[in-house]
């Protein structure tokens, strides 16, 4: 169960937007935002208050990729293995860092919900490949020693 | 409006809106698999393809016709990507066609043996996926999905339910309620209007016929079947029968053949619903409500008011429906010991219906604390029942049903159909019973196949006012119209499925639109063959209340839904 201020909150985004099917997506995006998942229950809550099955309402959050409804860590971690960085070795990249947090294919997000990796196909930025995202911000050029060293940096920034 | 050229011929059309309808109304049955006219286009199967003149192939399910166009439905190239299709689609398909239970009936079985596949060159690589049967009406076999969207779109577009969707994408998608979440736990309403979209056995009526063979062997047990009106005019289409034509005689003869020790007619319980329906309706108009009354003999529709739409329990008609009425009038036959003569009574019902299932096993339609109706089994599977005891159907020879139960009135029998239920109401309610009184009820606007029909019909110095709907999508939106105050009824009568009872999700598939008519046309040669018309005057059922009913009519005859 949710805690209620988690559907104030909710009922705060629909207002944004209306409640109207279409629009759906961006009060998904815009919980997604405030709670770095989406929960489920809000997930069902929306399509109730917004009039669209609970069914569709589940199609169009798992079609996109973006959606998760696994709580993710503080610290999104997103390694490009695009063509670009996957020639320029991303994979050893992405290695070390599951190594160093105790993470796997299947196990994406630490326990301590610091930290969560996720790979992408691409970044965009194929110049600085290998490239990595933290949230918002790039980092260039990686290697496995800049990564575990970077995740260091921000297990001390979070204490 | 318009003239196009398919296969060198000219074709004039009018108001088609689409190539594939102009296509199959000029004689060449084109292959589809996401195609029904009912629902929303989707042009996902690829399967209709054609090719135009200028090399041109397109999908014709959405194409809208032009003027001057030249098509080939059959060209080596089109002939050629449609094999492929199939091919593709077989390929990540389960390949068990022995053991399926839709073999035979099988939409892409049948398109693979018409576009003669004879090979499948590619491996599948899709992960099996664990079978839902969670459900008391419908088994979801997700191995067996080729996500052509069909059930998808009936339970949302046709039912307004939405119980299953479109999950992930690419190679990952799968057709499945929202969180992947069973039936059971949906809104679902059990109306199996996705079975009968479904082209393979991705979703299939749950079976239980076995449980009818065993009660059948076993020599202390008393094997009693009601027959439903819709299946009397549907089981025929599997046996070369004339399509609508009503061939109970032959199911009564068949049931018995089979060891049914009594064969009874649902109808004969719809003239009881009749009975009760009205003396309710009558009541609530002079104490004033709750109105509009809502019907209670569908079940899905029932369960669709139970589950989402709470404020209008009070106006669902306390009445069981048919074959709760049946099953409990048996039951309570058979409690008198001298009767029951050490045997067991199990009652086996056979409808059009698959949410029939579910409402046998719905705890406040039991009395005394015990299941009414033992086993509810589908026309398929007495269709299936009849071909695995190697009954030759032609053969059988017309039997009328056993007494006292067996004996119906026209009225009961048009239950199958939209509208029946109001038709047959309005039987009882006026007086007269000549043939002008009844045509003037028949042509009041009851009858038809529209989704919603509005009358006023004069009673006794007021106007009443009565709605009859099907589908459970246009239902909803008739409810909100009430509780807006937009509408107001006296009597609402709704069928969940499109057409009434005879388009059931347990009736045969692959249903047109020449079938559906007929069906509807059988129910009403039934009517009209039918000597007594009127539920009120069917004199076996006028005995019954005077004896087995006396007094029980409360706890026999309605239950409460809460």
């Amino acid at each position: 169960m949710l805690d209620q201020s988690y559907y104030q909150m909710t009922d705060e985004i629909i207002g944004r937007y209306g409640k109207a099917p279409a629009s759906l997506i961006p009060i998904l995006q815009d919980i997604q935002e405030e709670y770095r998942y989406l929960p489920g229950e809000l997930l069902t809550y929306v399509a109730g208050e917004i009039g669209v099955k609970e069914a569709k309402a589940y199609s169009v959050a798992t079609f996109y990729e973006n959606f998760s409804f696994e709580q993710k860590g503080k610290y999104v971690i997103k390694v490009c293995d695009g063509t670009a960085c996957h020639v320029r070795k991303s994979a050893p990249v992405l290695e070390a860092l599951l190594k160093e947090l105790g993470l796997s294919k299947k196990k994406h997000t630490t326990d301590d919900m610091l930290f969560t990796v996720e790979t992408v196909s691409c970044l965009g930025a194929c110049g600085l490949a290998p490239t990595l995202m933290v949230n918002e911000e790039v980092h260039p050029t990686m290697t496995p020693e800049k990564a575990i060293e970077l995740i260091q940096e921000l297990r001390g920034e979070s204490r | 409006m318009g003239i196009m050229k398919i296969d060198g011929r000219k074709v004039e059309f009018t108001d088609e809106k689409n190539v594939l309808s102009v296509i199959r109304n000029a004689g060449i049955n084109i292959p589809t698999l996401c195609y029904h006219s009912e629902v929303s286009t989707f042009g996902a199967c690829r399967l209709c393809t054609v090719e135009d003149d200028k090399g041109r192939t397109f999908a014709s399910c959405s194409e809208e016709p032009r003027d001057g166009m030249v098509i080939y439905t059959n060209s080596g190239k089109v002939k050629k990507y449609r094999k492929l299709i199939v091919e593709l689609l077989l390929a990540a398909h389960c390949r068990d066609c022995t053991t399926c239970v839709r073999s035979g009936e099988c939409t892409l079985q049948e398109l693979a043996r018409r576009l003669g596949v004879t090979d499948v060159r590619f491996k599948n690589t899709r992960e099996e996926r664990p079978i839902d049967d969670s459900s008391p009406s419908i088994i979801r076999d997700p191995n067996k999905c080729i996500l052509c969207g069909d059930c998808v779109r009936a339970c949302e577009e046709l039912q307004g339910i939405g119980a299953l969707g479109f999950t992930f994408r690419g190679t990952d998608a799968v057709v499945m309620p929202a969180f992947n979440k069973r039936i059971a736990d949906t809104f679902c309403v059990n109306c199996g209007q996705c079975r009968v979209f479904c082209p393979t056995g991705a979703i299939s009526i749950r079976s239980n016929i076995d449980e009818v063979w065993d009660a059948l062997a076993d020599p202390d047990v008393r094997v009693v079947a009601q027959v439903a009106p819709a299946v009397r005019v549907a089981v025929g289409e599997a046996f070369g029968v004339e399509k609508g034509r009503s061939v109970m005689g032959k199911i009564v003869n068949g049931l018995h053949r089979m060891g049914f020790d009594e064969v009874y007619d649902t109808t004969f319980a719809a003239d009881m619903t009749v009975m009760e329906e009205s003396a309710e309706f009558l009541e609530r108009i002079e104490k004033g409500g709750p109105l509009p009354l809502l019907t209670s003999c569908c079940p899905a529709w029932v369960k669709y008011v139970t589950d989402q739409r709470k404020e209008f329990i009070p106006n669902v008609s306390t009445c069981r429906s048919p074959q709760g009425m049946m099953s409990a009038a048996v039951k309570e036959y058979y409690r008198d010991p001298q009767k029951a003569a050490g045997k067991k009574t199990i009652m086996v019902s056979i409808m059009p219906c698959t949410a029939k299932k579910m409402e046998a096993k719905r705890s406040n339609s039991f009395t005394k604390g015990e299941q009414d109706t033992d086993i509810v089994i589908t026309t398929t599977e007495l269709i299936r029942m009849i071909k695995n005891f190697g009954l030759d159907f032609s053969a059988l020879m017309p039997e009328s049903s056993d007494i006292p139960f067996g004996f119906g009135s026209g009225g009961g029998v048009l239950f199958g159909v939209t509208g029946g239920v109001t038709e047959a109401v309005l039987r009882r309610l006026i007086p007269e019973h000549d043939k002008t009184a009844l045509d003037e009820i028949a042509e009041s606007g009851v009858r038809g196949d529209d989704a919603v029909k509005e009358l006023t019909i004069p009673y006794k110095g007021m106007d009443v006012k009565i709605c009859v709907v099907n589908g459970l999508a246009n239902a909803a939106r008739i409810m909100d119209k009430v509780k807006a105050g937009e509408a107001e009824y006296h009597l609402i009568e709704v069928m969940a499925c499109r057409r009434g009872c005879i388009m059931g999700g347990g009736q045969p598939t692959h249903a047109g639109p020449r079938t559906k008519a007929a069906r509807a046309h059988g129910i009403y040669n039934a009517d009209n063959v039918a000597i007594i018309k009127k539920p009120d005057e069917n004199p076996l059922l006028n005995s019954l209340y005077e004896t087995l009913m006396k007094g029980k009519e409360h706890e026999l005859l309605h239950n409460e839904f809460y």
